[in-house]
């Protein structure tokens, strides 16, 4: 691949609309804490267009995203606005300039008014500055009209869907005279309907000379209502272009196409049903899940972020609730919502937060491994701190976690032999079945490696294992099976042999796999 | 581009006819009015049950003997109202009370034949000055306000202690213009209430009317989306903790004119009642909603209930407890509206074509 702005170049000169770019951002970098979030990133904005940003999970979009909101200041790059080099101090600031964020959570203040919602900081204005509230009432209720949604002015914000809070949102922009509207995974939480709907409001919006940026992991989206593409990686620019001569195909290569580096993997061979999930549904959340985990095997769940995976993991621990279908471990139905029972039933959960949810970060490094197990090493009601202690060491010695000394507090640990102790804790119980979720996030290569074996050798034992990862090479390294769930509906089993990076991508953004339509692609 | 009339976009018929059938604001205004009302009508209660027992609750005399027993804490609740709409709190606002009694106070000893309004301004500039201080530590250096105050409670009222030494001021070294200003009444009325009255409505009017007031609701609702927003959220904090010290500042001058011998522990204890008469009165105490009215009268029922169980002959042990009830009673009632409203308004919305 060339160096990354040349097919930026090549793209704009050959295909830019008449006319200046309304917004460009250019050679853009920024990093938190050292890490590279986006690297020379470039992104011309026009009037009357809506550009589409995709990416995989990570690869930056959000750090663009806050970057043009004024939420973050670039370290490097340069932003102009209407020809005029700016500086955005603040989400204030962009907003003043005439950019307009939908962010992913729609930021409403759930104890004012809609109307106040709308114009909150720059409310219409009467005799001696008080707040003309009856002008802004009607003001929003005349933008609601036109985009045809029947939404109280005068309504609080709390109780509102999530289709009617961007509603929202897009009505503050309006009265705004954006220039720019900025929506991140609008549709993520919309039904068809819904979204249908926010396509026609951005159809409006783009013909009366608005510039759009639209995110979504749904390339049919992006095809439907785009002109124009971006698609970023690990915080770098692929491609910049029209959408034209563009196919699904060539944008999910571009979004995945790194080098491709698995790890050995490793055969298991499955025994009996450790665990089974029959048509698991959460309203809202996920429906109708079934999926089976057997001894000795491990599965991964893959799909994208918010498609409902950890839900589904928590649901099956306990943590959360689930309004209908069943689990059993090891033949034996699981009482719902008592992480108590799973673990009794031999169930063990690595969260996907491990600082948060995984370990007591204060503690030391033998209290967090022997904490699941302190059942065992009571003397008289009181744990015994030497058996506590050998115990411990046990563990850590078996997972090869590089502590300095064992009663050091585990936050003293590297990322990756904080998750060993994680692994730990949960080994230690000898389950039966162990849920993993998001295994090696933030961990170095090097221990990543190590985990990955780990987690293998547990199978291998007998272990059965449900890994849930957002990474495609980690997923393809582990797994004997791969469940997809996109939207919370579980859409796709793979085989091992059936499992690829373009079959789980596609699985998981409910585009066709791309083999499957060669003669689409050039 | 909003100016621009655009082509009409299909609307939902049956949605639009569900929004008209199920008016969700009247539904909250007439919530937000009820819990008004029930603090009302829970006032109504006590004193007809007690002037039945005991009719002369209601003479001229005892009606304003509770007004004049009320103002401290109605004021000082305004304030207070101001802090908690932000999602802050303020705990130091009894030793600014108790600091500013004395030192007013002590105005007339020192000095003697000090006019009355150098008094008050010395008042109210002793509550400024707290009011600075708090401010800048929690909003300018980002620190969490339930701690500060904590420690701005500990700090004025050890500032108070060595101030005071081991003196007090007497009742008989206060100018009788000084002392009368408590004992004044307009049409019945005592003067003080009128005043702090009209600082109720004044306050109630500026949240109610003006962009800033408006913010204070915004931030207590929820800080994350009132950064987006682009609200000077620091500086808004800022402003509830001056205006918080100025009001209890105000509010120790009104101290020393109704209890006249001060020492140093005036006032001490005073933050936790005007917390729980905010919460009575409808404050929610993690901000964003409630009103200076209501929290006035949550002030004014706890000491109705004081003064109305002290004229029923109970003894003054059973006071407080019954605060404390009353209390978790608002604060359950509080959690069960909300609970109540946001089901209400999800079923009742107008579903977007869905």
């Amino acid at each position: 691949m060339t160096s990354p702005p040349s097919p930026v170049t090549d793209a704009v000169t050959d295909d830019a609309p008449p006319g200046a770019p309304v917004l460009s951002l250019s050679h853009a970098s920024k990093a938190f804490a050292g890490v590279h979030a986006l690297q020379d990133v470039s992104l011309d904005l026009y009037a009357g267009e809506a550009h589409a940003l995709v990416g995989e999970n990570g690869a930056g979009k959000s750090t663009l995203v806050k970057i043009l909101g004024g939420v973050h200041q670039p370290d490097e790059g340069r932003l102009t606005i209407g020809g005029e080099d700016v500086l955005l101090h603040g989400p204030g600031d962009a907003a003043d300039r005439g950019i307009a964020v939908i962010y992913q959570e729609p930021t409403l203040f759930p104890d004012l008014s809609v109307a106040e919602n709308v114009f909150i900081g720059r409310q219409p204005l009467r005799a001696a500055r008080r707040i003309d509230s009856r002008a802004m009432d009607r003001e929003v209720e005349a933008v609601f009209e036109r985009l045809g949604v029947p939404i109280d002015p005068e309504r609080i914000a709390r109780g509102l869907s999530i289709a009617e809070q961007q509603l929202v949102e897009i009505a503050k922009a309006l009265t705004r005279q954006a220039r720019v509207l900025i929506m991140d995974e609008p549709t993520a939480a919309l039904s068809p309907v819904e979204a249908e709907r926010l396509f026609a409001v951005v159809e409006t919006l783009r013909g009366e000379g608005a510039a759009i940026v639209f995110i979504s992991h749904r390339l049919a989206e992006v095809f439907a209502i785009c002109q124009r593409v971006t698609v970023l990686r690990d915080g770098r620019l692929i491609i910049s272009r029209p959408l034209t001569g563009v196919t699904p195909d060539d944008l999910v290569r571009a979004m995945v196409g790194r080098d491709i580096v698995y790890g050995e993997h490793e055969v298991h061979q499955p025994g009996h049903t450790v665990l089974k999930v029959e048509r698991l549904t959460r309203e809202g959340v996920f429906l109708d899940i079934s999926f089976e985990v057997r001894a000795g095997e491990v599965v991964a769940l893959a799909g994208l972020v918010g498609a409902g995976r950890s839900e589904v993991a928590r649901a099956v621990f306990g943590i959360d609730r689930y309004d209908a279908g069943a689990v059993q471990v090891n033949g034996t139905a699981l009482r719902k919502g008592s992480p108590g029972a799973a673990m009794q039933a031999g169930i063990g959960f690595v969260p996907e937060d491990r600082r948060q949810q995984g370990l007591v970060m204060e503690e030391s490094t033998a209290r967090n491994i022997a904490l699941a197990s302190l059942h065992r090493l009571q003397r008289g009601g009181l744990i015994a701190p030497r058996a506590e202690l050998r115990f411990a060491a046990e563990w850590a010695k078996r997972l090869q976690v590089r502590y300095g000394r064992i009663t050091n507090p585990v936050s003293s640990l590297s990322g990756g032999n904080q998750q060993k102790v994680v692994l730990a804790k949960w080994l230690a119980r000898r389950p039966s079945l162990l849920i993993v979720d998001e295994p090696t996030r933030g961990i170095d290569v090097g221990t990543k490696a190590e985990v990955h074996r780990l987690i293998s050798s547990l199978a291998t034992e007998g272990v059965a294992v449900l890994v849930i990862s957002s990474e495609l090479p980690e997923v393809l390294t582990l797994a004997d099976r791969v469940l997809v769930m996109r939207e919370g509906r579980l859409t796709e089993a793979l085989s091992r042999e059936q499992a690829t990076e373009q079959s789980i991508v596609a699985a998981a953004t409910g585009q066709p796999a791309p083999t499957a339509q060669t003669e689409a692609g050039s | 581009m909003s100016t621009a009339a655009p082509k009409p976009m299909n609307a939902v018929s049956d949605a639009s006819k569900a929004g008209t059938l199920a008016n969700p604001r009247s539904l909250v205004d007439l919530v937000l009015r009820a819990r008004t009302f029930g603090i009302l009508v829970i006032l109504a209660l006590f004193v007809l049950v007690t002037y039945l027992i005991q009719p002369s609750f209601l003479s001229g005399s005892n009606i304003r003997f509770v007004l004049a027993d009320t103002v401290i804490y109605a004021l000082v609740a305004i304030g207070e109202t101001f802090v908690v709409l932000t999602r802050n709190v303020d705990l130091s606002v009894g030793s600014v009370v108790g600091l500013s009694a004395y030192v007013s106070a002590d105005m007339f000893q020192a000095h003697p034949g000090t006019s009355t309004v150098v008094v008050f301004l010395v008042g109210i500039g002793v509550g400024l000055a707290c009011g600075l201080v708090t401010g800048a530590i929690t909003a300018v250096g980002r620190v969490p306000s339930l701690v500060v105050t904590l420690a701005m409670l500990y700090i004025i009222r050890g500032v108070d202690t060595i101030i005071v030494g081991s003196g007090q001021v007497v009742a008989n070294s206060l100018p009788n213009s000084f002392i009368n200003i408590f004992h004044a009444t307009v049409l019945g009325i005592p003067d003080l209430a009128w005043i702090t009255a009209i600082l109720v409505g004044i306050a109630a009017y500026h949240l109610r009317w003006y962009r800033s007031g408006r913010e204070l609701y915004a931030i207590g609702s929820d800080p994350a989306a009132a950064r987006l927003a682009g609200i000077p959220i620091a500086r808004r904090v800022f402003f509830t903790f001056v205006l918080s010290g100025m009001i209890a500042g105000l509010a120790g001058v009104f101290w020393s004119t109704q209890y006249n011998t001060i020492d140093a522990t005036a006032a001490n204890g005073l933050e936790l009642q005007i917390i729980a008469a905010v919460v009575v009165g409808g404050v929610a105490i993690f901000g964003g909603s409630g009103s200076v009215i209501g929290a006035a009268l949550g002030a004014l029922l706890l000491q109705t209930i004081n003064v109305a169980l002290n004229v029923l002959g109970v003894p003054s042990l059973w006071t407080e407890a019954i605060a404390g009830f009353l209390l978790i009673l608002a604060i359950t009632l509080d959690r069960g509206i909300q609970l109540r409203l946001a089901v209400a308004l999800r079923k009742r919305r107008s579903h977007l074509g869905g």
